[in-house]
């Protein structure tokens, strides 16, 4: 059973449905004892970061989330859940995140050209950086799509995909049994599905 | 790099798909699951679902409909028609929209705009446009297009962005129906006066139309048609490879 962390913050709608169609049996819960159980985790979240963040804490699910990592269990980010992964986020004041995965949250203002509009949003095409098993269906101009304003930043070591969008920004990250995509998988159609699916079968050990 | 969107358009009404659909190979072609699932499988980047329905049955019928949409297409989907207060946002994001798109009831209500950015995020609020030119000027036109409103549309568009707006549609009253291309002069007027995403419609009349707009307006991030793509006249796979060769970067 995959476990989407419910916190209250956005529609877990898709998400949840996306599982369905891939043939993976989910639950939307805030339940800790269930979502410890889970065979794989996925933590979704939209909106800003600090909110996410303090209804993580005050809801007591972000020492879930660790424990669960520390287990071994797959966990996949999405979105603001992939942000929330990293260490912290200057998104309106500065905030801690789960620090599952080196690295920080900064405004994509920052390293675009100023012409561009922000949020990045629509279908990017995703470059590859190092392969990871929730990819094993992307192929080479794959698009996913994007709705974002910050990126994660500072965590080279742990960057697999970037779409490029005047600069490189980061797509998603992996260390070890965690992972993240900064991209909505369940909006991306059928490379989207591919590669939820692909992580529904995901053992958590990182083979390149 | 990101990629050109094309967005067909599907007014839903009492369930159903109303401005008759024409596709060989679909049985049912004024199911909007039916569609919508063709659509996806076309290569469309995105749907439009606008609920033209007045009775309170009918917007029952429709978030039921947008539900069974998503949970088999797996794309973004945009939902506008009868959206005139916050409720409406929540309606319609609880039953698996990704935006919503507000016209008459952003006019009606200026104070809609900010509530929805406030609580749901910019990504998630599309003003949607009917704009004709009046006396030389640009008008926003309200009620389905049936009325003026007296507003300098350009002016009111980009408030409607500083009120928190994350997308525009923006639909040409003067070139909608004509077929004869896209409202070039009025899309870039709006595209110079805003910094987010400009949606054009009204006009698409062949794969040239979409080629044109995109080559002479490299800011129009979408193009959006309804007819052409229901009739068969213009097939979306078809409309991709054609921009694609003339280096009009989408996704394929």
């Amino acid at each position: 059973m995959i476990a989407i962390i419910d916190y209250g913050v956005g529609n877990l709608f898709s998400l949840s449905h996306s599982l369905t169609a891939v043939g993976a049996e989910n639950a939307v819960t805030g339940d800790p004892e269930r979502i410890l159980r889970a065979d794989r985790v996925i933590l979704p979240g939209v909106g800003a970061f600090g909110d996410a963040a303090k209804k993580l804490r005050e809801t007591g699910l972000d020492a879930v989330a660790k424990a669960v990592a520390a287990r071994g269990t797959p966990v996949m980010g999405i979105c603001l859940g992939m942000q929330l992964l990293l260490e912290k986020s200057y998104e309106f004041g500065e905030h801690a995140g789960l620090g599952l995965i080196p690295g920080e949250v900064r405004p994509i203002s920052e390293v675009i050209p100023q012409d561009l509009k922000i949020p990045h949003i629509g279908w990017n095409a995703l470059d590859i950086r190092r392969s990871h098993p929730i990819f094993r269906s992307v192929r080479p101009g794959d698009c996913v799509y994007f709705v974002h304003s910050y990126y994660g930043a500072r965590c080279e070591d742990s960057v697999i995909a970037t779409a490029e969008y005047g600069a490189d920004l980061t797509a998603a990250v992996a260390k070890g049994n965690v992972c993240g995509c900064q991209f909505h998988p369940e909006k991306s159609g059928d490379v989207g599905l591919g590669i939820l699916k692909a992580f529904c079968e995901w053992d958590g050990v990182e083979t390149c | 790099m990101i990629t050109k969107r094309i967005i067909p358009c599907l007014d839903v009404k009492d369930g159903r798909v109303v401005k008759g659909v024409n596709f060989l190979g679909l049985a049912d072609v004024s199911s909007p699951v039916k569609l919508a699932e063709y659509y996806s499988r076309c290569g469309a980047d995105e749907l439009v679902f606008y609920d033209i329905t007045a009775s309170a049955e009918g917007r029952a019928l429709f978030t039921d409909i947008l539900r069974q949409v998503a949970e088999r297409v797996f794309i973004p989907l945009t939902v506008g028609g009868g959206i005139n207060a916050v409720s409406d946002f929540d309606r319609v994001l609880k039953c698996g929209a990704d935006k919503v798109s507000v016209n008459s009831g952003a006019i009606r209500n200026p104070d809609l705009i900010p509530a929805a950015a406030e609580r749901y995020g910019s990504q998630c609020v599309v003003i949607s446009a009917d704009v004709k030119r009046v006396n030389g000027e640009f008008r926003v036109f309200a009620k389905g297009g049936r009325e003026d409103t007296g507003m300098e549309a350009v002016g009111w568009i980009a408030r409607c962005v500083e009120n928190g707006a994350g997308e525009v549609v923006l639909n040409s009253i003067d070139t909608d129906g004509v077929k004869g291309g896209f409202d070039l002069e009025m899309l870039n007027a709006v595209c110079e006066a805003v910094n987010v995403p400009v949606i054009a419609s009204g006009g698409a009349g062949c794969t040239r139309d979409f080629v044109t707009l995109f080559k002479s307006l490299p800011k129009v991030d979408a193009g959006l048609a309804a007819s052409i793509f229901h009739f068969g006249e213009v097939q979306i796979s078809d409309l991709k490879r054609e921009l694609r060769e003339n280096g009009i970067t989408v996704r394929i």
